[in-house]
C-alpha cells in the first residue's frame, strides 16, 4: 500500500510550465520541463530555477547546537552567525544518516535535510535533545533554489544585498515584496540561491524569477546530472547508514576541534578510519564511451576481479561522456587506476579520476 | 511500403525483403534526451519480440526489441555520435537498422498506424 504523493506548492506551476512529474521520495516532482540536457546547459551557462520544497526544514533554538553537536561532524560552537555548514548526521558506527545544511541564523539554527529522510532525521534529533528544547518543523516553507553563474546577476535587480553574499552564507532578504530566508549555497557546483519562502508566497516568487530572460526552470533528471558532475553526494545512493564520511571522502566536514574531541555518534570508527585509512572509497569514474555505469554495476579491475560497486552514474552532458560515482577497494582508489565497470554483462572501461568531474565555481573570499 | 508498429513502441517500415526499424515518437518522448544507442552487429540474427539493441536517455536504459525476425543488413551509423537524432527524427534519420526479413507472416501480428495510435490513446 503506497501513500498518496505529496505535492509542493508549486504543483499547479510545474503543470502549467509543462513538467513531466515523477515520484520521488513520497512527492510529485517535476523530472524535466524543456529536457535534462538543455536544462543542465542553462544551470551550467545562465541561471536555473529548482523548486526543492520537498526538502525538509526545521529550527532549533540556538541553545541545542551543543545537543546537536553530538548528532552531527561540524564544529557547531565555531560556527558563526549567518555562516551556512554542510555535514552528516552520524549513527552510532559511524554511518551516514543523512546529510543536510545547518545555517546558524543568529538565535536560532535552521536545518535543511533530504526528503527521503526528513521523517528519520527530526525524530532522530528530537529524541536527543534535552528538556525544554525542541525541534520545530517547518512544512510550511517552500525552497527554491537558483543555480548557475547568472544567479547573482539576477537575485540582486530585487535584492542588491544577494550580491554582496559569500559562498556558504546566509542573509534574511526582501526579495521583491517577499522577506525570504537565503542562503548563497546549492547543489550544483556552479555559484547560486537557495531561498526558504513561506509556502503561500512561493509560487509569486518563482514566477518572478522566472521571467528574468536568464532563467528557465530545472527539474531533478538536470539536478542529478549537475550534482555528480559536481561530485557531490546523493543519499541513499553515494551515502547511507551503512557508509562512514571517511569512506564517502566528506572528512573535510570535520575539523580539527571535532578530530581532536570527537564526541559525535560513531565518533570511535570515524576518527580511527581517518587516521588508518577506510578499506574502500568513494572514487569518480570516467568512461571512454556514452554508456552509462548506473546504480548497483558491479566495478572490476584491470584483472576482472571486482572491487566495488557504481553508487551513481550517469551521461554528462558537460564532458558528453559516461561518468560515475562509486566505491572501490583502497588500493584501487588512486586516480589514473585502470577499471571497468559491468553494463548488461559487458565491461566498460574507465579510469578512476578526481572528483569533481567539473569544477566548482562557488564565489569564496 | 508499410509500416507496422509493436505495443512496445518499435516501427518497422517494409519495402520489399527490406525492414528499416526504428523507435516511435511517443517512445523518444517518453526517454527524453537520448545519449546512446547500442545497436546490433551486421549480419547478426534478430528474432521478433526479443532483444536486438539499447536506448539510453540520461535517466535510463531501455531494451529494443525487434520487430520482425530476420538478419541485420545495415545500422545507422549517424547515431554514434549524434543519438540526437533519435529525439528529432524519430521516425526518419533517428532509425536504428534495417534486417532482411526472414518471414513476411510475422508482420501480421503488428499493429498498422491507426491500431498502435489508438493503443497510444488507452496509455495513460
Amino acid at each position: 500500500m503506497t501513500a498518496p504523493l505529496r505535492r509542493t506548492p508549486l504543483h499547479a506551476l510545474h503543470g502549467e510550465l509543462g513538467a513531466r512529474m515523477v515520484p520521488f521520495a513520497g512527492y510529485e516532482m517535476p523530472v524535466q520541463y524543456q529536457g535534462i540536457i538543455a536544462e543542465h546547459a542553462h544551470a551550467r551557462t545562465k541561471a536555473v530555477l529548482f523548486d526543492v520544497s520537498h526538502m525538509g526544514q526545521a529550527i532549533l533554538p540556538i541553545e541545542a547546537g551543543a545537543a546537536l553537536e553530538r548528532l552531527v561532524v561540524a564544529d557547531l560552537a565555531g560556527l558563526e552567525t549567518g555562516k551556512v555548514r554542510y555535514s552528516v548526521l552520524t549513527n552510532a558506527e559511524g554511518g551516514i544518516i543523512d546529510d543536510l545544511m545547518i545555517v546558524h541564523g543568529g538565535y536560532y539554527l535552521w536545518l535543511i535535510v533530504n526528503a527521503s529522510r526528513k521523517e528519520v532525521d527530526f525524530a532522530h534529533i528530537a529524541a536527543h535533545l534535552p528538556e525544554g528544547q525542541a525541534l520545530t518543523p517547518k512544512p510550511d516553507l517552500a525552497l527554491l533554489a537558483l543555480q548557475g553563474p547568472a544567479a547573482a546577476d539576477v537575485l540582486k535587480r530585487f535584492a542588491p544585498a544577494a550580491k554582496l553574499m559569500l559562498f556558504m552564507t546566509s542573509e534574511t532578504l526582501r526579495i521583491g515584496d517577499v522577506k525570504c530566508a537565503v542562503c548563497r549555497s546549492g547543489y550544483t557546483g556552479e555559484d547560486g540561491f537557495e531561498i526558504s519562502v513561506p509556502a503561500d508566497q512561493a509560487e509569486s516568487l518563482a514566477r518572478m524569477l522566472l521571467d528574468e530572460p536568464e532563467v528557465m526552470p530545472a527539474g531533478l533528471g538536470a539536478r542529478d546530472t549537475l550534482r555528480l558532475e559536481a561530485g557531490l553526494c546523493l543519499y541513499g545512493h553515494d551515502i547511507d547508514e551503512a557508509t562512514t564520511p571517511i569512506e564517502a571522502g566528506l572528512a573535510w566536514t570535520i575539523n580539527r576541534r571535532r578530530r581532536e574531541e570527537g564526541g559525535f555518534l560513531g565518533d570511535e570508527t570515524i576518527l580511527r578510519q581517518l587516521v588508518e585509512g577506510p578499506a574502500r572509497r568513494r572514487v569518480g569514474i570516467r568512461f571512454e564511451g556514452r554508456a552509462a555505469a548506473r546504480t548497483d554495476a558491479p566495478i572490476v579491475d584491470a584483472a576482472g576481479r571486482t572491487i566495488g560497486t557504481i553508487t551513481s552514474g550517469s551521461f554528462s552532458p558537460t564532458l558528453q561522456a559516461a561518468i560515475a560515482m562509486g566505491y572501490v577497494a583502497a588500493e584501487s582508489s588512486k586516480p589514473g587506476t585502470a577499471v571497468a565497470a559491468l553494463v548488461r554483462g559487458k565491461p566498460v572501461p574507465g579510469e578512476v579520476v578526481p572528483l569533481p568531474f567539473v569544477p566548482h565555481r562557488y564565489v569564496k573570499p | 511500403m508499410s509500416v507496422h508498429f509493436t505495443r512496445e513502441h518499435e516501427w518497422i517500415s517494409v519495402d520489399g525483403k527490406v525492414g528499416t526499424i526504428g523507435i516511435t515518437d511517443y517512445a523518444q518522448k517518453q526517454l527524453g534526451d537520448v545519449v546512446f544507442v547500442e545497436l546490433p552487429e551486421i549480419g547478426a540474427g534478430v528474432r521478433q519480440g526479443e532483444q536486438a539493441g539499447v536506448v539510453e536517455s540520461v535517466k535510463a536504459a531501455s531494451e529494443v526489441y525487434a520487430p520482425a525476425s530476420g538478419t541485420v543488413s545495415a545500422v545507422n551509423e549517424s547515431l554514434a555520435d549524434n543519438p540526437g537524432l533519435v529525439n528529432a527524427d524519430a521516425g526518419g534519420e533517428g532509425w536504428f537498422f534495417k534486417i532482411t526479413i526472414a518471414d513476411p507472416a510475422e508482420l501480421a501480428a503488428l499493429l498498422d498506424e491507426k491500431s498502435y495510435q489508438d493503443y497510444l490513446g488507452t496509455l495513460d
